[in-house]
């Protein structure tokens, strides 16, 4: 007969015997450890360069972007965007992003509400997507692995895979994460990670008429990303997060969020 | 492609000024309500370890009890996430695949751990009990009670002083896997560092004392509830025992978020100017006088104002229920109401009707659903191993009010 002693002893060799090969699946997985510890920024690593001074608002890149990676494009949701700042002359900073600016800015009106040119201190547009981070807060708190890195810094996220728990979306300091309307599962920009690994150039960089946008290896000597971060003076949104974003901003003002 | 037009968190979603075109409020009503379940459990197992560990008697009559409705708050815990989840078919990819970086992956094992010494502690709480029924029962109901005795129908005295020393063992480890448990889901919204009202190491202590008040509280409610309903005679004695233990944690409780809301104002970061138009002006009304004012303060004083009465009990622990409901509530909602652009707010509409089924499981029904579901399950287990049973005679009741008068905890 079996004994209570037994059956506990059992039971409970039963259960520690289980969780040995779950946690092996994580525990000897040598990459993911070392992602955290170690940065892979010495291996071709990709990186974006944003020219602020340049951008005019006219959202090409957020409407190509859009039709590349077909997201709906009524849905209000963005892998990348522009934002307009505008700082009048008593000192209040205005922002907006009206439709995540895929229509463009086309007057001097945010929120409906119609600015002097005399009350307006400065003005400009900031571009924004996902910022590839070197340490990226998504990738850390993705309960089930869906979100990862891959070694050329790219953020990438298995659609079949995520439960859509929303912890990524909520911990991007940038807002660059969404749920996807037809997968129902989070997204983001990708860097068009299926055109770059061809050669090719992103959709919003191939869509903007103006040469803000940018993207290279970061530490590839021929790369024009590589001679602009080397040589100007560039700065990456929030570096207080400490997620280590590798989109960098020439003529980034300190009114921007 | 029509269908697809509206993005998740746009329905419930009213903006104000500027925020990033992908920001909505995605944590909605279930992770106000995942919280607070999981902070259910933690008190009242707290509760029912005050007896076995600690030796307090006179909580005797309510102690079975708080262990079967801790199991009972502890199945529907972790509910709430399913229903939110945009595709709660894969939630078993958290075990597939875990990635303990992950707060709420590591919150699931710790959660399944702490299941198995509550299951534990009750099957050897009860197993007299289901040692009787399995012997004197018949037809099914006889053969579940035979089946649940696992085989083991030793009730013999050396049997049961060894199942006491092991309900002990348990009920201690149970302790701090309930610290933990909800520690875990402070830590869960604590580690999110981009919503500046969560992140706080004091989140995880913060969680675990208003969960302590609110598991006590609804011991109190539904203990008082269920006696009553069972036309019971109801000793004083064990409730006035809680209502001390509520009265203990509320202080601590109250000191804990009002540590955090000064420490907030004092360092003035950059995000002080919205949180405090937020925390003082739009949830003002909820935070101060329905959290603080009616949830903590006002059952304070009921409670320790002389002569304490049963009604008084049950209507300061149904004021701190609400109370720490709606500090869940403001915790949740109102972290996400402050945009992390730090220029503008969210608004968040509760859905209560609508054709759409992702936006109806994110309402009002699924939301009174899962509240009202631990109840149902402990009207059920109560069927299978009654909890009512174990209770003060009015004689006992009487000695226990008299030992309890003559010490000072």
């Amino acid at each position: 007969m079996v004994t209570r002693r037994d059956f506990i002893k059992a039971g409970l060799l039963t259960v520690a015997g289980m969780t040995i090969p779950i946690s092996a699946l994580e525990i000897f997985k040598p990459e993911a450890l070392a992602s955290l510890v170690e940065s892979f920024s010495k291996k071709k690593r990709w990186a974006f360069v944003v020219d602020t001074t340049k951008c005019v608002g006219c959202g090409m890149c957020a409407k190509a972007c859009k039709l590349e990676n077909e997201i709906p494009f009524e849905a209000e949701v963005q892998r990348t965007w522009v934002e307009r700042y505008i700082q009048t002359k008593d000192g209040e900073v205005i922002i907006d992003s009206p439709r995540g600016a895929r229509y463009g800015f086309t007057s001097n009106d945010p929120y409906g509400k119609e600015l002097k040119d005399e009350e307006v201190a400065k003005e400009f547009f900031v571009p924004k997507l996902c910022n590839q981070c070197e340490k990226p807060s998504c990738v850390q708190v993705c309960p089930a692995g869906a979100t990862y890195k891959m070694e050329d810094g790219v953020v990438l996220v298995d659609r079949s895979w995520c439960i859509g728990c929303g912890y990524c979306v909520t911990n991007c300091p940038y807002f660059a994460r969404f749920f996807n309307p037809v997968t129902n599962t989070a997204d983001k920009c990708t860097f068009c990670y299926h055109r770059i690994t061809k050669g090719k150039q992103t959709a919003c960089i191939d869509a903007c008429a103006f040469g803000v946008r940018k993207i290279g290896y970061l530490h590839d000597p021929n790369s024009e990303v590589f001679k602009i971060v080397s040589t100007q003076r560039v700065a990456v949104l929030k570096p207080e997060y400490g997620n280590e974003p590798h989109v960098f901003y020439i003529g980034l003002d300190h009114i921007v969020k | 492609m029509e269908e697809h037009t509206l993005a998740h968190g746009a329905y419930w979603t009213v903006k104000e000024f500027f925020t990033y075109p992908n920001e909505y409020i995605y944590w909605t009503i279930h992770i106000v309500i995942y919280p607070y379940l999981t902070g259910l459990v933690a008190g009242a197992f707290v509760l029912s370890s005050m007896y076995h560990v600690f030796g307090k008697d006179e909580l005797r009559p309510v102690a079975k009890f708080s262990l079967v409705f801790s199991l009972a708050l502890l199945i529907m815990a972790p509910s709430p996430l399913l229903f939110h989840l945009t595709q709660p078919q894969r939630s078993i990819n958290i075990m597939m695949t875990p990635h303990f970086y992950s707060a709420i992956s590591a919150f699931t094992f710790v959660y399944l751990s702490y299941m198995a010494i509550v299951v534990f502690e009750i099957w050897f709480v009860f197993r007299p009990y289901i040692v009787k029924q399995a012997q004197e029962r018949d037809g099914i109901v006889g053969l579940m009670y035979k089946v649940m005795t696992l085989g083991s129908y030793d009730v013999s005295e050396a049997a049961l002083h060894l199942d006491h020393k092991i309900i002990k063992i348990l009920a201690t480890a149970g302790i701090p896997a309930a610290g933990l448990l909800h520690g875990y889901v402070g830590f869960i919204f604590g580690s999110v560092k981009t919503v500046p009202l969560w992140k706080t190491p004091l989140m995880p202590f913060i969680f675990l004392m208003s969960a302590v008040i609110s598991g006590v509280a609804v011991c109190i409610v539904t203990y008082i509830a269920g006696m009553a309903f069972k036309k019971h005679f109801i000793c004083f004695v064990p409730i006035k025992s809680m209502s001390k233990v509520l009265a203990y944690f509320l202080v601590i409780a109250f000191l804990l978020e009002g540590i955090d809301i000064v420490f907030h104002a004092y360092t003035a970061e950059e995000f002080w100017h919205i949180m405090s138009e937020l925390l003082f002006k739009r949830f003002a009304f909820k935070m101060i006088v329905v959290q603080w004012i009616l949830g903590m303060i006002l059952p304070f004083i009921l409670l320790v104002l002389p002569n304490l009465t049963m009604l008084r009990s049950f209507i300061a622990a149904s004021l701190v229920l609400m109370g720490v409901f709606t500090m869940r509530w403001d915790v949740v909602i109102g972290g996400q109401s402050m945009s992390r652009s730090f220029a503008g707010f969210l608004e968040f509409n509760l859905p209560v009707f609508s054709k759409n089924i992702e936006i109806f499981k994110e309402g009002l029904i699924p939301a009174l659903f899962l509240l009202a579901a631990p109840f149902f399950l402990l009207y059920i287990f109560n069927k299978v191993l009654p909890v009512f049973k174990d209770i003060f005679t009015e004689q006992e009741c009487a000695e226990a009010e008299d030992k309890m008068s003559k010490r000072l905890f």
